[in-house]
């Protein structure tokens, strides 16, 4: 993986010694509020309901495991012994006091991590697949030129005051498991006539005015991904709107102007800037692809595996739910559920991040990921190790098997934490997640996606879930609207409201007779809650909600 | 229109822990909304924020209606007032402490 050149460290701990120097400045009055605010904000420091909230960027969602401990110890000394992972691929401390900022920055910058452009009018964390540099239908590994994008992008003075921040996802594999989609631009590594390039999607994104992103070049040659995107920003810099920051993001600048003008003021800035890229870049990203050579896999009998498998009914369940397929077939991609019943979706305790940074040391080549999904992945992991990880997985209270189930719920902080929330989302995944888990019902349910939003910015995806849930305030009360169809997969769809909001206490039994009524409408337990309602449409699903009495739990 | 039995809080959060804190009757900020100073009268609400809002180590002052007791009439203000309902932490969990 990546490691901080010297002007990476330079640069870093020259930054967190100048945001030392403005939080010293707003503590003795120096700098009022409005003058601290944006200072803090391009270093990642929100000021939430109950305290201030410290976003660090994972880029790309990759960590080694001195990484993890780091965030660990993180926690313990200056957080409340947790940190929340979520749909960025950024962990939040939600409890820092502000003179203990800088001292967490500079410990992060000990293991080269930081804040930088997590919030503000900035391009944003690049994220990607977690699943990157294992996943079997992988083109190339998007990682290296996610890394190139950050480096190009981290304190670029052009894009400093963009009139909103800036998405940028990258994947490499037909699948797409970062919904890039929905992203302000989404690049997905194609090839063509053996030559690998880049497809390219602009004006997706989520929040109030969902939209799919459209592709705007089918094929962009590699060498030519910085001078693209830096005519893409020029053109978004200039044309977008700063007069409602509701329609200030790309996605508006791209309905309002039309796909083909867009595209046509980006290829005549395109041809205007390209001559002056040298190419400096490529050999820069020819140094970046060498970090993130694949690890040495090892070749042993699978055999500690398969005997686990049959006999271990336990970690059966955890393997057909919680594994991938890796590129080679000895080993697997396993995903950590931050997901179990009754918890905090994302979260995880320090004990917890020592647990799986050791396990990453031990069985995975010391990687982890991240998922915007607020899971953590081990990616390259022998099956031959898979029992005892599995082992010590649960006795952290980590072994929960429900990848891709009912309980694996996106959820955002929502109004326990986030002052822009207009309700509570994490007491409901909760609830959702303690009932079905009562019901013994999650894994005869099968694949669904539910995801919580507790306002209409939508961090929880809501939009692209099966079955979205958004938070609103109605008239004082907290209200729950929700809809259906949704996919954030490569045919990312956004869903449809299914009708009126819920209050708090309806909406887990208004889930349940969604999700039961689903178990009557499939026409076989292989037909998924998605596959159902593409078949059927809205009509039977809003019936089971709104029409029927609440029905008795079932037997 | 607002009902004649809802008054009004000034609130803010504290500049270096960030948690949530109320004005006194004397000047001061707690951080318990029973010992806040809670204002009937609107334009005198208006010249309290005023006053609260020049002090630097105080941030994002505003006017929070209450009904009596001092309870919150909305439920933002009733979070804030307490802490997040997934871990015992904020308020709650100094509450513990005393």
């Amino acid at each position: 993986m990546y490691k901080y050149s010297e002007f990476d460290t330079a640069f870093l701990a020259q930054r967190n010694a100048q945001f030392r120097a403005q939080v010293e400045r707003r503590i003795d009055g120096s700098l009022t509020e409005d003058e601290f605010k944006p200072l803090r904000l391009m270093n990642g420091l929100y000021l939430q309901l109950h305290a201030y909230m410290l976003r660090v960027a994972i880029p790309y969602g990759t960590l080694n495991g001195a990484q993890m401990h780091a965030l660990a110890d993180i926690a313990d000394r200056w957080d409340k012994g947790y940190g929340h992972f979520t749909t960025r691929q950024n962990i939040q401390y939600n409890w820092p006091a502000l003179r203990d900022v800088p001292d967490m920055l500079d410990a992060l910058a000990s293991v080269g991590l930081h804040a930088i452009q997590t919030s503000g009018n900035t391009i944003r964390n690049v994220t990607s697949d977690h699943f990157a540099g294992a996943a079997a239908d992988e083109i190339a590994d998007p990682r290296p030129v996610a890394e190139l994008i950050r480096q190009w992008s981290t304190d670029h003075p052009e894009f400093q005051f963009l009139g909103r921040k800036f998405k940028i996802a990258v994947i490499g594999s037909s699948q797409d498991r970062a919904v890039i989609r929905a992203h302000d631009i989404g690049l997905r590594i194609v090839e063509r006539h053996g030559e690998q390039g880049f497809e390219v999607v602009i004006g997706g994104g989520l929040g109030r005015t969902p939209m799919i992103g459209k592709v705007i070049n089918d094929f962009l040659p590699r060498a030519d991904l910085l001078p693209y995107l830096e005519a893409v920003l020029n053109v978004y810099n200039l044309l977008g709107r700063r007069d409602n920051k509701y329609k200030a993001r790309i996605k508006i600048t791209v309905h309002e102007h039309g796909l083909d003008n867009i595209r046509a003021l980006v290829d005549d800035q395109f041809a205007r800037i390209r001559p002056g890229f040298s190419g400096v870049d490529q050999t820069l990203l020819a140094d970046i692809e060498a970090a993130f050579a694949r690890p040495p896999l090892r070749t042993l009998s699978p055999e500690a595996y398969d005997t686990a498998y049959r006999a271990d009914p336990v970690f059966r369940a955890w393997a057909d739910t919680n594994l991938a397929a890796h590129r080679d077939p000895g080993h697997a991609i396993v995903t950590i559920s931050l997901k179990a019943h009754g918890e905090t979706p994302g979260d995880a305790t320090s004990a917890q991040m020592r647990v799986m940074a050791d396990l990453a040391r031990r069985f995975g080549h010391d990687e982890l990921r991240i998922s915007h999904e607020q899971n953590v992945i081990l990616p390259h992991v022998h099956k031959s190790d898979l029992p005892t990880l599995h082992a010590d997985l649960r006795a952290a209270g980590l072994g929960t098997a429900n990848i891709g189930l009912i309980s694996d719920i996106i959820a955002c902080p929502g109004m326990d934490y986030c002052a822009l929330a207009t309700a509570r989302s994490i007491p409901i995944a909760q609830d959702i997640a303690t009932r079905f888990d009562d019901l013994k019902l999650e894994h005869d349910i099968g694949a669904l996606k539910i995801k919580i939003s507790g306002c209409i910015n939508a961090c929880g995806h809501h939009h692209v879930a099966h079955i979205g849930i958004l938070g609103l305030d109605r008239a004082g009360v907290e209200n729950y609207q929700i809809t259906l169809g949704g996919d954030a997969t490569a045919d990312a769809a956004i869903g449809q409201r299914a009708g009126p909001g819920f209050s708090a206490d309806d909406i887990l039994p208004a889930i349940e007779r969604l999700v039961l009524g689903y178990l009557d409408l499939r026409l076989s337990p292989d037909e998924t809650f998605a596959q159902t309602f593409k078949r059927l449409g809205m009509a039977p699903f809003k019936s089971v909600l709104y029409d029927t009495p609440p029905r008795e739990k079932a037997a | 229109m607002p009902s004649p039995l809802v008054s009004q809080v000034v609130t803010a959060s504290d500049l270096l822990q960030g948690d949530v804190i109320y004005l006194t009757a004397d000047d001061d900020w707690t951080r318990q909304l029973a010992s806040a100073e809670v204002i009937s009268d609107e334009a005198h609400a208006q010249l309290r924020l005023l006053d609260a809002s020049q002090q630097n180590n105080i941030v994002g002052a505003y006017l929070a209606d209450v009904a009596p007791g001092p309870h919150p009439t909305h439920f933002r203000e009733e979070f804030r007032a307490t802490g997040p309902s997934n871990y015992a932490h904020g308020k709650q969990e100094a509450a513990k402490d005393v």
